[in-house]
């Protein structure tokens, strides 16, 4: 028996992670892969939370969330390498097009 | 205590996955120092009861979603990262707010006495039990997901296909074309 706070705790933890490498991270696929963790512990929380209502919709959800998570995976990647295509660049700082 | 044991030791590779995944610098590493944190997820689920859920934790995301990752690092021949300093003010503003926002909740969830425990296999998730439940209660979620995974291929296959590719379609039709155009004037001239 342990506490669900832990798991949650966890999950925030993992979901920090992701923030921070959001922030901090300059290459483009890290930063796709930051979005992935932080995904990563939302679903720490949806089947720990579903553990304990004994409720299984939260373990549903959790499949819902990894659907989301492929199908912007690949467009991202996609749109990635469509980026490099034409700046020929990882680099997030020079890709800055849009930027006043 | 051997659930406890078992928690406290997943979750620390969990966690050190993810600090090393902000550390390294080169991709291919944050990549895999990325599926160490899903595999550790995928014991978690299981310490959770969730059986079905670690399985497709570890096909899916540790296998199908990460492999789509390596292959574009590949790819791309992504090298070592540069470290330019871009935004100051995400980093200066945005990462202590995120730390005292995180060190918050936490605070918080573990001074709530009321919340709960849960046990080892607290929930047992059969995909018998998962399936009634996405094939009837969830059929409509479901099979809106399945058009946004198909819209999600082709808009992947549209967005990574050469641009010339795509807008032209067929690239003998027009140098045909051309060449009965060419033969018509030369009988014409005869």
């Amino acid at each position: 028996m342990i506490p669900l706070s832990y798991y949650l705790v966890l999950s925030g933890i993992l979901f920090t992670c992701g923030v921070l490498g959001f922030l901090i991270k300059r290459n483009i696929i890290t930063i796709f892969m930051s979005i992935e963790l932080m995904l990563n512990g939302v679903n720490l929380s949806f089947v720990a939370f579903a553990a304990h209502w004994h409720a299984l919709s939260g373990q549903v959800f959790v499949f819902f969330v990894m659907v989301v998570a492929a199908a912007e995976a690949a467009v991202g990647l996609a749109i990635i390498i469509a980026v490099y295509r034409t700046r020929e660049t990882l680099n997030v700082d020079q890709v800055n097009l849009l930027k006043l | 205590m051997l659930h406890l044991i078992l928690f406290l030791f997943f979750g620390a590779i969990c966690v050190a996955g993810a600090i090393n995944l902000l550390v390294q610098s080169h991709p291919i590493n944050s990549a895999l120092s990325l599926i160490v944190v899903m595999a550790s997820l995928a014991a978690e689920y299981l310490l959770l009861g969730a059986e079905f859920v670690a399985a497709v934790q570890v096909i899916v995301y540790a296998g199908a979603i990460m492999v789509l990752f390596l292959i574009t690092i590949m790819l791309l021949n992504a090298g070592k990262e540069e470290r330019t300093n871009g935004s100051r003010v995400a980093t200066l503003l945005g990462v202590p707010g995120v730390v005292v926002g995180a060190v918050l909740v936490a605070w918080t969830l573990i001074h709530r006495s009321d919340m709960g425990s849960v046990s080892i296999g607290a929930l047992p998730g059969e995909p018998k039990d998962i399936a009634r439940l996405l094939f009837h209660d969830f059929l409509l979620p479901f099979e809106v997901t399945s058009v946004l995974i198909l819209i999600a291929i082709m808009g992947a296959v549209v967005l990574a296909s050469r641009p010339d590719a795509v807008a032209r379609p067929h690239p003998t039709a027009p140098v045909r074309h051309e060449e009965h155009e060419l033969v018509a004037a030369g009988k014409d001239h005869e």
